[in-house]
């Protein structure tokens, strides 16, 4: 019954519909961008656009699983504003310091994962409660451990992820180290979430849960890894945020609410069930290019986050009427 | 058959109604145990228990507001930024000039009602999730706001004042209003249709619908008043800090906060249970943390980790016994 009426619709949408929508968004952005300044389709233009969406494309690939189990984590802005403001502190200029920091900060990232995902799991708050409560927290630790203020210096060795670039290279002729780590985590995100059981059981967990846990899927643990993979998503995209742009107090501020759009731009569902991570790394960029196209325009500011709150409405009203 | 179907929920619901009593008890023990252990003991009077109310009444009305809301099975993100605007407009409205006071805050709270129509529309009409309807049309709101204001606006004649700093007797204006609000919500439902109609919308919105309720009304008046209220909270505190800033609301953190105090309250996030009461003694609750941390010197940047720790807290203690799936 249901599958006679669905088909006509479904034949209608055909091919095209099936191509994500974020990537002809874009494409479309791209190629206005390019008409206004042309600097962007040269290679040394092109690299500084990714670089600069780098870190929103990690944190939204993580955000991804949480959503795709059904979540948010809405802790992921002040967990970069951490990773910034910890690592200045702990480095305390020596550069030799500056590997186990990147491990402490691991570390931290790892626990703060945990955390949201146990509260959720077990103690059985809602995650946007549950990662609210993390937001305020994780912000107030950073805060209250360098004392309200930016306080240190990032070394050179630390800063290099976000802001060096390997040069004089065959054809794209440079290539920021920031563009490389973005390709290994997308990869590594974009295996796990499509190329792997434990992608497949995410996907089936953020369908029904119910379901799932009847079929015998683990579903606690497959919610704390989406947890944890998106608290790891966050350090890194910090510690690729404090390479170029310093040291400040709100380094990740508004991450979160944009990681969540990026995502819903790439086809995710919010409450869970779908979602892709080419899809969210092209929301991010999308996002990214939005963000560029208003600066270049000359729009302050406020207006750029008027825009995107518009975006954000946009996207889910049109992935909600697409799916029914 | 119904008969006991009534006499359980009847007890149920007279159960739920202790939870806000004993919640106010524990807290303001704990005010007078903190208060006593810092030799602060004055503060354990009837003004410094009023002082301590009158801190929350700002909270208290957007919470009032956002209890309909998640009794309906929604969330509205949007209040705290509806608080600046509000409380900038009206002082901007104002100028000063005493003759103003009535249209600009007319005007005001019609905009919300306006604001508030949006918000149900893109949920019910457009189907879009309320937590992202909302946190957009409060990014787009708070972008045209900083857009246009960037400091204090204008300011709100003396007269205007009386309603944060009159008082009667020894009570507050604001402080009574609160409790006003809370009776009316209390009253609307429990008592009236709409009251009615709410509950079962958020309990189960299919059914609710099959039984002939106009759903999608219900959930967009609950918007509509909702944002009504954080806009009197915005009035107020242009009363109370004499104009009306951009940051006010943001500053507040009155979305996130007006969830947790309705959690805190017992009203289920899924909609259907809960009410005023029991918001109100979350946001006592909240009142005497803030005034505890303050009197045991707690430095400010700790006091939002605890903040965040105890949010969390208070809905697990609710919520880690039920059996739904939450994600």
């Amino acid at each position: 019954m249901t599958t006679a009426v669905r088909e006509p619709a479904a034949r209608r949408v055909g091919l095209i519909g099936r191509i994500n929508p974020s990537y002809v968004a874009l494409l479309a952005m791209l190629a206005v961008i390019a008409w206004i300044t042309p600097s962007i389709l040269e290679p040394a233009g092109f690299m500084s656009f990714l670089r600069r969406g780098a870190p929103l494309a990690v944190v939204a690939s993580g955000q991804l699983f949480v959503i795709v189990v059904g979540g948010f984590d809405l802790s992921v802005g002040s967990l970069m504003t951490l990773t910034v403001m910890g690592s200045a502190l702990l480095i305390n200029n020596d550069p030799d310091k500056t590997w186990w920091v990147i491990g402490a900060m691991y570390g931290i990232g790892l626990v703060a994962g945990l955390v949201n995902g146990l509260v959720v799991t077990y103690l059985k708050v809602p995650s946007i409660i549950a990662t609210l409560g993390a937001l305020l927290s994780i912000k107030g630790i950073a805060l209250a451990w360098s004392g309200g203020s930016p306080q240190g210096y990032l070394p050179e060795n630390f800063r290099q992820f976000g802001r060096m670039a390997l040069h004089d290279l065959p054809v794209i002729d440079l290539l920021p180290l920031a563009v490389i780590v973005l390709v290994v985590v997308v990869a590594l995100f974009a295996w796990l979430m499509h190329g792997t059981n434990f992608g497949r059981l995410a996907l089936v967990v953020g369908d029904n849960a119910r379901a799932a846990a009847l079929a015998g899927v683990p579903v606690r643990l497959v919610r704390i890894l989406a947890f944890v993979l998106s608290a790891l998503s966050a350090v890194t995209a910090g510690i690729l945020i404090g390479g170029f742009s310093g040291v400040s107090t709100d380094a990740g501020e508004g991450f979160e609410l944009q990681a969540i759009a990026a995502a819903v731009l790439g086809g995710a569902q919010l409450l869970g069930g779908r979602g892709s991570v080419p899809g969210a790394v092209s929301g991010a960029f999308t996002l990214t290019a939005l963000f560029t196209l208003l600066n270049l325009l000359g729009l302050p500011k406020p207006l750029r986050d008027a825009v995107q709150g518009l975006i954000l409405i946009a996207a889910v009203a049109y992935s909600t009427r697409h799916q029914t | 058959m119904t008969d006991i179907a009534a006499g359980s929920e009847r007890i149920r619901s007279r159960g739920l109604s202790l939870m806000p009593l004993v919640m106010v008890a524990l807290s303001l023990g704990a005010y007078a145990v903190a208060a006593a252990t810092t030799d602060q003991a004055g503060q354990i009077s009837l003004d410094g228990l009023i002082g301590v109310l009158q801190r929350s009444v700002a909270l208290g009305i957007v919470a009032l507001g956002q209890t309909l809301v998640i009794l309906v099975s929604s969330i509205d993100l949007s209040v705290a930024t509806l608080v600046s605007v509000a409380a900038v407009m009206a002082s901007w409205l104002m100028q000063g000039d005493d003759r103003m006071m009535l249209p600009a805050s007319a005007l005001v709270l019609a905009l919300a009602a306006a604001f508030g129509t949006v918000n149900g529309l893109l949920i019910t009409k457009l189907r879009v999730n309320a937590l992202i309807a909302t946190l957009g049309t409060g990014l787009i709101l708070q972008g045209i706001l900083s857009a246009s204001f960037n400091d204090f606006a204008g300011s709100v004649p003396v007269a205007y004042q009386l309603l944060a700093y009159g008082t009667i007797g020894p009570f507050p204006f604001s402080v009574l209003f609160l409790f006003a609000l809370a009776a009316l919500g209390w009253f609307t439902l429990r008592r009236t249709r709409y009251g009615a109609h709410v509950y079962a919308t958020g309990g189960n919105l299919e059914g609710a619908r099959l039984a002939g309720i106009k759903t999608g009304r219900v959930i967009v008046i609950a918007h509509v008043l909702c944002s009504i209220a954080a806009a009197m909270t915005g009035l107020y505190l242009a009363s109370r800090l004499r104009s009306g800033a951009p940051w006010v609301g943001r500053d507040g953190v009155y979305d996130l906060e007006s969830i947790a105090v309705v959690v805190i309250g017992g009203t289920v996030l899924a909609g259907g249970r809960g009410g005023v009461w029991g918001t109100v003694a979350g946001v006592i609750l909240f009142g005497c943390l803030d005034a505890i941390f303050t009197m045991a010197g707690v430095d400010a940047f700790l006091k939002q980790v605890l903040r965040g720790i105890i949010v969390v807290a208070a809905v697990a203690a609710y919520a880690f016994r039920g059996r739904e799936w939450v994600a």
